[in-house]
Order: structure tokens, then sequence, then C-alpha cells
């Protein structure tokens, strides 16, 4: 199938073999219906760096669906197939999760191969699952789970039976989250974040205090560090996984007599403006003079923020934030403010940093569009500790007033 | 001379045993010879490097000047696969037949470490007297090449696997003799790249084609290498290609490569600068590159000397700037090929796709023990045997050779014999036949018992070396024979006696070694035969 990581400097590109995870899904049965839009190599959160065409929010024609895995997202929420696989470097896997009302999975670092994920931070990078269901999208993991010899980075960890854990209701005790211990992160319900977003968060807590979770405050005092660390990190790591993208050996090559020429104009056409500046970005930050500077030092930032977030788990069973700033905007409303596109990664990328496992499932509506916005409540839990995660999840969903969340653009699925 | 020879004959079994000396075990010599070739290759510094009109020059330069070297040496390791993929590690195969996804930089491609290079890489450290590492990891170092698929080589930057290590070496005797220790900074590992061809070198219809005038040929990409450095401890040319040779003999006593420079499994890079005598900083160091053999790096390195100095007795010592010189087989000399602007920044950072490199004491400590006796141990051993240097050098210089040499010894027989037979005789059938040391049928056991025997006079060392085939003899009489047909009349019409003649004729094509008794049965025979 054509992959071409919504770039045109691989435009005409098929691969010869198959991602891990695909070849599990298809070992299994699973029938892959097809490609999705995306931001160009990852590098974006709202899918209009996609070198191919923006996608729209089913909520809201008009506005972003999110990104970079803002097709897959769109893709469930408009139930053009049952599940989906994107990728999550900074969020975009939770983040299009929350704007399209779906339930979006990221498993611990290790926990999926990556070995077939054309890499953008390879520090980073995970498979997450999307799922219109808490269910579909655990059982969606558990199929492409699993250590692999072609991936070095890949977990040697059991992988626990997480596909069969999802009761139905009618066998639910009346508190059945008695005891689970949820942190809420005090950090993530500070300024800049919308008052919507904010309501909606603080009534999913209380939803899991009628459950009967624990609910308290945390404090995680690096998390403000995270934002920049992130951007250093994937940047570097980055420019240096785009290198192969020359036109030597696959993609549009631009033919030239020299080959500086080749070079420039191959890559100067093939890539958009988003994956240059960071390239850019990322090229003068492991540049000679700065790598101690910039990558040195946001890797030890890393490490402050991997021992905040074991200190609060070995005080919690799970933490929980808001999944975003605010739900689905305008499209073009921050395209020329990357800074602006940037800050509203700020739930999500400490949990990239830390490699922990992390869902998003909607937890209400706010203002805007034909029939309101989903928001989604993102819950963190300790490493390769998905099943804690998938089970909260799945008994929060079921239990949650109303019918359920399907776009307006869909006919009455009750 | 004949008739003394017949004198010395005792039938006995050990002249049929030098029918089988002689007789190759194949008729594949040529193909089997790269390794006799190699092997005298490395001989040949000792013995045709230039006795130039130079080398006066040269001499008086060095009164005046020290000229301060330093090596860097890729090793293509010979596993069976490449260093982070499964591709298999084989030369001269067909452009672009040995890639996959991995080694080619595909988009989703991951790197997984084989074992085996962790392990020659322990090896090559623990030979060359380094501290290893326990821990070390790898790194990606940055720059665009169409021959770099990725886009950065994987390496290891500040962390090698090895580090602050030295050999030992002994300077050949025609140049003077002694022993050396150079010292080694580090020894890391990394993948090589792949081959860039120009698009009128043949047939490469499966190569790349980059920018109409160059393709790429990936069958190497991947492939493992070592780096090792060394201290900028060499003085001269020869002290250079020493080092660059007793390199390749340590890589081929642990068998971890070929070490051969022709094929490219052993590439040498001479950091050179020159300074005045008694002057503490360094000069400005020039690189040199395109060695293809140790003969080369020497002649190189003086030229160098010698054109740096020029540069300084005029006063121009600031025309020698950082830059890398090709050295020029033909022109016999060092010409420009790149000026190093800086050092080049390659942004190196650590590799993300692949975990530290962990080694446990066990582990070292089991390599350790499983190491080959290495050149310099045996050396010293067979020094200690009583035998001469030059002696020593040889049979210790060619792993087979020595391997040979130790089972004799092994067998009982005399030192001094064996070192002898191996020196002359073998050697020197070695070099008319063009064959390698273990191609020779007569097995170390054979030699010993003839050592044995001719000791204790059971047979006269002359013996040992005759030819005994029939069929040879009849070969060489029937030529000499054709070549005198008035004597063979002569000799047919009653002149018996010229059987004599012919006897003496044959001894002389034999150069001797012909066997007396054979020699005049079929010659009896071939005269007395009707027309």
């Amino acid at each position: 199938m054509p992959s071409t990581a919504a770039s045109r400097i691989l435009e005409h590109y098929r691969p010869p073999f198959d991602a891990t995870a695909v070849k599990k899904i298809k070992e299994m049965g699973g029938i892959v219906v097809g490609k999705t839009n995306m931001d160009e190599f990852g590098m974006g959160s709202t899918t209009e760096a996609s070198a191919f065409q923006v996608t729209a929010n089913p909520w809201d024609l008009t506005r972003v669906p999110g990104g970079s895995s803002g097709g897959s997202a769109a893709a469930v929420a408009a139930r053009q197939c049952m599940v989906s696989l994107g990728s999550d470097t900074g969020g975009s896997v939770r983040q299009p999760a929350s704007f399209c009302g779906v339930v979006g999975l990221k498993p611990t670092y290790g926990r999926v191969s990556r070995f077939g994920l054309m890499a953008y931070a390879s520090s980073l990078d995970v498979i997450g699952c999307f799922g219109s269901t808490v269910a579909d999208a655990g059982m969606l993991l558990h199929a492409v789970s699993g250590y692999d010899r072609f991936d070095s980075t890949s977990s040697k960890q059991d992988v626990p039976e997480f596909d069969t854990q999802f009761l139905s209701m009618d066998s639910f005790e009346s508190k059945p989250l008695k005891g689970v211990r949820v942190g809420l992160i005090r950090e993530t319900l500070e300024e800049g974040v919308d008052s919507g977003v904010r309501s909606a968060t603080q009534e999913a807590a209380s939803h899991l205090e009628a459950l009967g979770c624990v609910v308290t405050e945390v404090s995680l005092p690096s998390f403000s560090l995270g934002l920049p660390a992130y951007y250093v990190i994937a940047s570097s790591e980055s420019s240096s996984n785009l290198s192969r993208y020359d036109g030597v050996r696959y993609g549009n090559q631009v033919m030239a007599d020299e080959l500086n020429k080749l070079y420039e104009c191959s890559r100067g056409q093939g890539f958009g403006g988003e994956v240059k500046m960071r390239i850019l970005m990322g090229t003068y930050a492991l540049s000679a003079g700065y790598y101690d500077a910039y990558y040195k030092r946001a890797q030890q930032v890393r490490t402050l923020i991997r021992k905040d977030f074991k200190a609060a788990l070995d005080h919690n069973d799970i933490l929980i934030s808001p999944a975003a700033p605010s739900a689905a905007y305008k499209i073009g409303e921050k395209k020329d403010d990357p800074l602006a596109m940037y800050a509203g990664d700020i739930m999500t990328v400490n949990v990239n940093l830390a490699g922990l496992p992390a869902i998003v499932l909607p937890c209400g509506l706010v203002e805007g569009g034909p029939s309101g916005l989903p928001v989604g409540l993102q819950m963190i839990g300790a490493a390769f500790d998905e099943e804690k995660l998938l089970k909260v999840g799945h008994i929060f969903e079921q239990t949650l007033k109303g019918s359920g969340f399907v776009p307006p653009t869909l006919p009455n699925v009750a | 001379m004949s008739t003394t020879l017949f004198r010395t004959i005792q039938p006995n079994h050990f002249t049929l045993l030098t029918t089988a000396l002689l007789r190759t075990r194949t008729k594949t010599s040529r193909h089997i010879s790269v390794r006799c070739q190699t092997s005298t290759t490395t001989q040949q510094p000792r013995t045709s490097a230039p006795k130039n009109h130079g080398s006066n020059k040269l001499d008086e330069i060095l009164k005046d000047y020290e000229a301060v070297i330093g090596i860097e040496t890729h090793v293509q390791l010979s596993t069976s696969t490449k260093a982070f993929c499964s591709c298999p590690n084989s030369y001269g195969s067909h452009p672009n037949t040995s890639i996959c996804p991995v080694c080619m930089g595909l988009p989703g491609a991951l790197p997984v470490l084989s074992s085996k290079v962790v392990d020659f890489g322990v090896r090559l450290g623990l030979a060359l007297n380094c501290s290893l590492s326990l821990k070390s990891k790898f790194d990606r170092k940055q720059y665009f090449y169409p021959d770099l698929p990725k886009g950065y080589q994987i390496s290891q930057f500040d962390v090698p696997i090895a580090s602050g290590g030295y050999v030992d070496v002994d300077i050949p005797l025609e140049f003077g003799g002694g022993h050396r220790r150079f010292g080694i900074t580090r020894v890391h590992m990394e993948e090589d790249a792949g081959k860039l061809l120009h698009s009128d070198a043949g047939d490469y219809s499966q190569a790349m084609i980059v920018s109409k005038l160059d393709l790429v040929d990936l069958n190497r990409a991947g492939v493992p290498l070592l780096e090792i450095v060394s201290e900028p401890d060499m003085r001269s040319g020869v002290e250079a290609a020493e080092y660059g040779s007793e390199m390749q003999r340590i890589v081929r006593y642990l068998g971890v490569s070929n070490g051969n420079m022709q094929e490219g499994s052993l590439r040498c890079d001479v950091n050179i600068s020159i300074r005045p005598i008694g002057q503490a900083e360094f000069g400005t160091k020039v690189e040199i590159k395109n060695l293809n053999a140790f003969s080369a790096m020497s002649r190189a390195i003086d030229y160098e000397i010698t054109r740096q100095a020029l540069l300084y007795n005029q006063g121009q010592a600031d025309k020698i700037v950082t830059e890398t010189r090709l050295w020029d087989e033909g022109a016999q000399k060092t010409v420009t090929m790149r000026k190093k602007e800086g050092l080049a920044d390659y942004r190196y950072f650590p590799e993300p796709d692949l975990p530290e490199v962990i080694l446990t004491q066990e582990y070292v400590d089991s390599i350790r023990a499983s190491l080959p006796e290495l050149p310099e141990a045996k050396r010293r051993r067979y020094e200690a045997m009583g035998l001469g240097i030059q002696d020593v050098l040889f049979l210790a210089n060619d792993v087979s050779v020595a391997e040979y040499f130790d089972e004799v010894i092994g067998k009982g027989a005399d030192v001094k014999s064996a070192a002898n037979w191996l020196m002359s005789d073998i050697a020197a059938y070695l070099k008319n036949e063009e064959l390698s040391i273990s191609d020779v049928k007569l097995t170390p056991h054979e030699l010993a018992e003839l050592i044995a025997a001719i000791k204790d006079e059971t047979i006269s060392g002359k013996i040992g070396k005759q030819i005994t085939d029939p069929v040879e003899i009849e070969k060489m009489i029937m030529k000499v024979i054709s070549e005198s047909p008035k004597q063979l009349e002569q000799y047919r019409s009653g002149k018996t006696k010229l059987q004599g003649f012919f006897a003496g004729q044959v001894m002389k094509m034999s150069k001797g070694k012909a066997n007396p008794a054979l020699l005049n049965k079929i010659l009896l025979e071939k005269l007395n035969a009707k027309e």
C-alpha cells in the first residue's frame, strides 16, 4: 500500500514490508480498510500540515480533528472503520481522540514494536490505538503488543490478557472502582485551560468519586518543563531520522548534475514548511557547541519529569488531566502561530517523556459546532499498567450518562 | 658429482614421502594462493622497500625534524552477517544483492546489534592490551553522502568499547631491527558505508542511479567494522608499516578479519606532522588516504616528511595546512584531495534505537581465556627457544606458517632443523609454485619424522629432497634424449658408455635432485627402446 507519511517526498513510495503491528493484525484476521491522513511525518497537532489535504472534524466540518493522527481519529469518529492505528510522540493519538470524541490509547514505550513505524522521534514514538469504545481500543492494543526481535527497544514484558477484562455493566458492583486512588494533576487546571474543559474535567473527577475512587490533587513540579524539553528532543531526533529522505534510494528525486543540488532540490521540494522548521531546530540543537546546552539538558530535564511521575504513581493508581487545553478549534486558526499550536501539547508531552501509558476517553461536551464539541479526559498509568487504565476507563465509560459520543454528521446511531 | 650421490642412497620409505611433497592438493592454487600472495606482500616491505636515492635525503632531514605519525585502521569483520541486520556479509557479490530494509535505511527500519560484533570487539580490545568499557553505547555520526543510506553512521563516540592499550612490534632487521611499543588510543565498533561506482565502470545495471554521475552499491553498507586509533607514537615510515603489519597479523591470528588491504578488509589512514627536533608542540597534521599496501604507507610517509621539511626549510611552513591528501601510487607522491575547513561537525548524539552494550566480567574473562597465542608472545617464545630474530620473524609473522611450525616441533622435531626446512626448502617451493603453506601435502607430522630420520642419519639431507616421481624423471629423460639426437644414435650403434652422458644431463636438468637409481632404470628403458 502507498505509505507517504503525508509527505510529497514519499508521494509514490510503496514499502516492501509490513510493520510488525500491521503484520500481527493481518495474522489475526484483521481487515486493513485503508490508510488515513496525518500531519506530515507526525509533526503537527491539526492534520493541516499534510501535504495532500486537510481532514475535517466529524463534529464540525469547519474545525480540525487534531493531530498528528487526525485522520485515524476522524475515521473512527465517523464510523468509517471500527478501530484505527496512529502514532503518539507528544500526544498525537490522545489529542485527536479528545477533539473527535473517541478513545485514544497510548501504550507504554516498548509495549508495541516500532518496526515499520516511520520514525519521528525514536525515544518518544509509540503506536497507539483508536476505537469508539475503551474495549475496542483495548482489543486492538492487545493484538499489536509484544516483544519484537526487529526492534531493540521493544520490551520483553509479558502482555496480560487485557482484551478479555471488559465486563458488561450489569456485572458492576455499586462502587466498582472502590479504593482506586486517582491523582488529579494540579498543574493541568491552571491558566490557559478553557473553562469548559476545566469543568468537564472536574465533572469527570466527580464521576470517578461516585464510582468509589479516592480523588486527590497531586503536583508535578517539573510539569511546565516538559514542553520545551519535548520540542528540543523531538526536533533533534527527527532531524536525524529524516536525513534518510534524500531522494537517492526511494521517494521523489529531483534529478541534478551535482550532489548538493540533488539533496537541496529533492528535500526542499519534498518537505513541507513545518517539517523543515523542525529539522532546522533539531540540527541546530545537536550542532557542535550546542549539544550540551540543549539536547543533553533536555534529557536531564526528562529524568526529573520521570521521577515526578514515578513519585506520584507510587501513591496513586492513576493520574488524570484534560487531554488538551481546549476543544477542537477552527481550521486555519493556529496555522500561522506555531508556538500557540505547540502550547496545546502541554497536557500530553510529559507522558511521552516519561514513557508511560495513557488513555483518553470522551467525558463531556463544550459549546461549539452543531451539537457541541467533545472533550476528553486523560488517564495516565504506571509503566506497563495498561490493564488498570483499561479497566478504569471501561467502567468510567460504561457508567457515564448520555447516549455515547456520536458526531452529528452521522445518522442517529442508537 | 652424480657418483657421490649414488654412494649415499639408503633405500628407505622416506624417499617416497617426497613425491607427496611436490604434488599439489588441488589445481586451484590460484584461488588459494590469495593468502600466500598477501603473506609475501607483508614480507615485501622487508626485502623490496626501496633503498632509494632519497634515503640519504631523508636521513639528512631526520637530523633536524621529527615526524609524528598516528594511524587510524578500519578492520572489516569476517562475521557471517552485517552488524545490524541479517544480510550476508560477503565480498564481491553483484551490486545490491545483499540488502534489506534495515541496511538500506528504508522508512520504519530499525537496527538490531549482532552479538558477534561485540565478541570480536572484545577480542581485539584484549589482544591490544586495552581496558574494556563494561558499559558502552552507540552514537549517530551524521553527514550526507549517497553511500550512507540513513544519513548517519552508527558508531561509538565518547564511550568506545576499548581504550588505552598498546602493541609491541619488532622492526625488521634490514631497517635496523629492535623492539618498539606503540600506544593504542581506542577501539570502537561501527558500520561500514556502501560503495559509489562511476557509471562508466562496467555493467552495474542493478545499482541505483544518482545524479547521472555515480551509482550506489549498498552491499557493503552495514558491514561491521572495528576502528583502531593509535597514539601518535610512530616516527618513521618503517615504524608505521610495521604497526600496520602487526595489526594485520593480529586480526588474522584472532580470526576476526581477513585483514586484506587489497579487498578493503583492512584500511589504514595516516596522520602525519613534523616538528623541529626539540620542539614540544606538534606541527600541522596532514591526513593521507588511499594506501593499498604497507609498502605504499612507508613510501607515502617518507614522501610527506620530505615535502613538509622542504616547506619548513624554505620558510613556508604556513603552507602546510590541515588537509586530506591522497597517495598517488603512479606518481609516487601525495596530492591534495580536500582541505578541511576546521573539524567536520558530525552532530553526534546517542543512538536511541539501540540499548547500552553491557559486558559482564565473566564474559570478558571467558573471551580472554579463549584467545590464541598472539604474534608478540610467539615471537618471544621462539626467541627463547634459541632461534635468531630473522628466523623468529619469518616463522611468527604468518599465522599459518607459525601453526605449521608449532605442530612440527610439537611432534618432537629439532627446533633449528624445523626452522631451516620451513625457511629454505619449503619456502622456496611455495614461492616457485605460488602456493600457501596450507596447500603443502607434507604434513607437519611427516616433516617431523623426516627431520628425525635425517637427524639419526637414516637418510641424508640431500635424499630428503630428491625427485622420485618416475613420470617427472621420464619427462626430463625424454627432453634430454630429444635434445641430443647425435648421442642417441651413437649409443644405439654401440657406444653404451654414453649412458653416463645422458644421466649427467638429466641430473643437471633436475639440479641434482633426480633419484639416481630411478633415473638410470628409466633411462636404460628409453635408450634401448626400439625406434
